[in-house]
């Protein structure tokens, strides 16, 4: 019983230790390790986790992880899953930040950090597009991005209370809105 | 205090922060930017950037590294400072362990149901307006310069953002070797 927390573990720490990119990055190599190798979920509730993981609030991969860890071990294998997927990132981002304090002001450095700065502006902007394309959105919905980001940028409302507002919204119409007319083709949507 | 504060604004985020690391760095940069001014706009557009290079979860990465920089910001040595990525990597991943274990013990069979997903339906747009709002926010004087401050350097940068959002947008190039070609940039033309 023991081994199977520090596997669990050593697997996720491996998985956190080796995707650059972030969390979607991560899928591949999750799927590689935990479905085919040791095979601790079939390849269909892989496909129901990343659902469920991705419309879940919080970091993607620490959803998938802890999944995967309570399935294994209930709350001490969750426990031990999400530590070694946080762990490495944790311990690496430490070490540069430490390193990074005593270099900020190298004259090299600012130079660098300067062509860097724009250039991360854009890698936030373009995933803005193609999130919006994902989300479907037409000319009855586009105004809703629009006006959240002007609330957000030019009034300073904090994104928690957008958040919480477009979940209400979205529950209130789904409940009352399109309520009874639509359930009979959310139902074939489902299958 | 900070201590205090830093958890409750991690957790804040873990809990709210849907739309995956991107979606995430929005709450983060609003409260920890904007809201606690624990950080300058350059040194939390420099944290995403290191972020997006290292291994491991954008998440993780960034709350581990804001974590670290807001405590030595405020005064505090080294180890403080890792106190301070200690507590709110581990406030950003609570809410995951708690709502994933809750999940997958009995709201599993919820999670398809019209009305979450109507929810979920709800959420999309403003995620979408969420990342419109923090790429508008850090388009700012720390990141670009002005044209009446350094014209040479606001028109660089300019550059390097247009670039960079084709390169990665269209052309496909990865991200993390467009932050190389930026940082080469940076130290050719803004030295």
């Amino acid at each position: 019983m023991q081994n199977i927390y520090l596997e669990s573990f050593t697997t996720f720490f491996r998985i956190g230790l080796f995707t650059l990119g972030g969390g979607y990055a991560m899928i591949p190599l999750i799927e590689e390790e935990v479905v085919n190798k040791k095979q601790w979920v079939s390849k269909d509730e892989m496909l129901d986790l990343i659902a469920i993981a991705q419309s879940c609030p919080g970091v993607f991969a620490i959803n998938i992880a802890t999944f995967i860890g309570y399935k294994l071990n209930k709350t001490r294998g969750a426990i031990a899953t999400t530590i070694g997927t946080a762990l490495p990132s944790f311990l690496i981002i430490l070490a540069i930040a430490i390193f990074f304090s005593q270099f900020k002001d190298n004259k090299v450095v600012a130079a660098i950090f300067r062509g860097i700065r724009p250039a991360v502006v854009a890698l936030i902007a373009v995933p803005t597009f193609r999130l919006g394309q994902r989300a479907k959105l037409n000319k009855f919905t586009i105004w809703i991005p629009v006006v959240c980001a002007l609330l957000i940028w030019a009034l300073g409302v904090s994104p928690i209370y957008i958040i919480i507002v477009a979940g209400l919204a979205g529950y209130i119409y789904g409940k009352y809105i399109q309520g009874d007319k639509d359930t009979s083709k959310q139902g074939v949507q489902d299958k | 205090m900070i201590f205090l504060y830093l958890f409750i604004t991690f957790f804040e985020i873990g809990l709210f922060g849907f739309g995956g690391g991107y979606g995430m760095l929005s709450l983060i940069q609003h409260e920890t930017v904007e809201h606690y001014h624990w950080l300058s706009t350059a040194e939390f557009t420099d944290i995403v950037a290191i972020s997006q290079m290292t291994p491991g979860p954008i998440g993780i990465n960034s709350a581990t590294y804001c974590g670290y920089t807001a405590i030595h910001n405020a005064g505090y040595g080294h180890l403080m400072a890792l106190l301070g990525s200690a507590t709110a990597t581990f406030a950003l991943v609570l809410p995951s362990l708690i709502l994933m274990i809750l999940i997958s013990r009995m709201f599993m069979k919820y999670m398809n149901t019209p009305l979450v997903q109507s929810i979920f339906k709800g959420l999309r747009p403003a995620v979408v307006g969420l990342l419109a709002a923090a790429t508008l926010l850090l388009c700012n004087r720390e990141n670009f310069s002005t044209p009446m401050e350094n014209p040479w350097q606001f028109w660089i940068s300019v550059g390097l953002f247009a670039a960079t959002a084709f390169g990665t947008g269209y052309l496909k190039i990865n991200p993390i070797r467009m932050i190389c070609y930026a940082a080469l940039a940076g130290l050719l033309l803004l030295y």
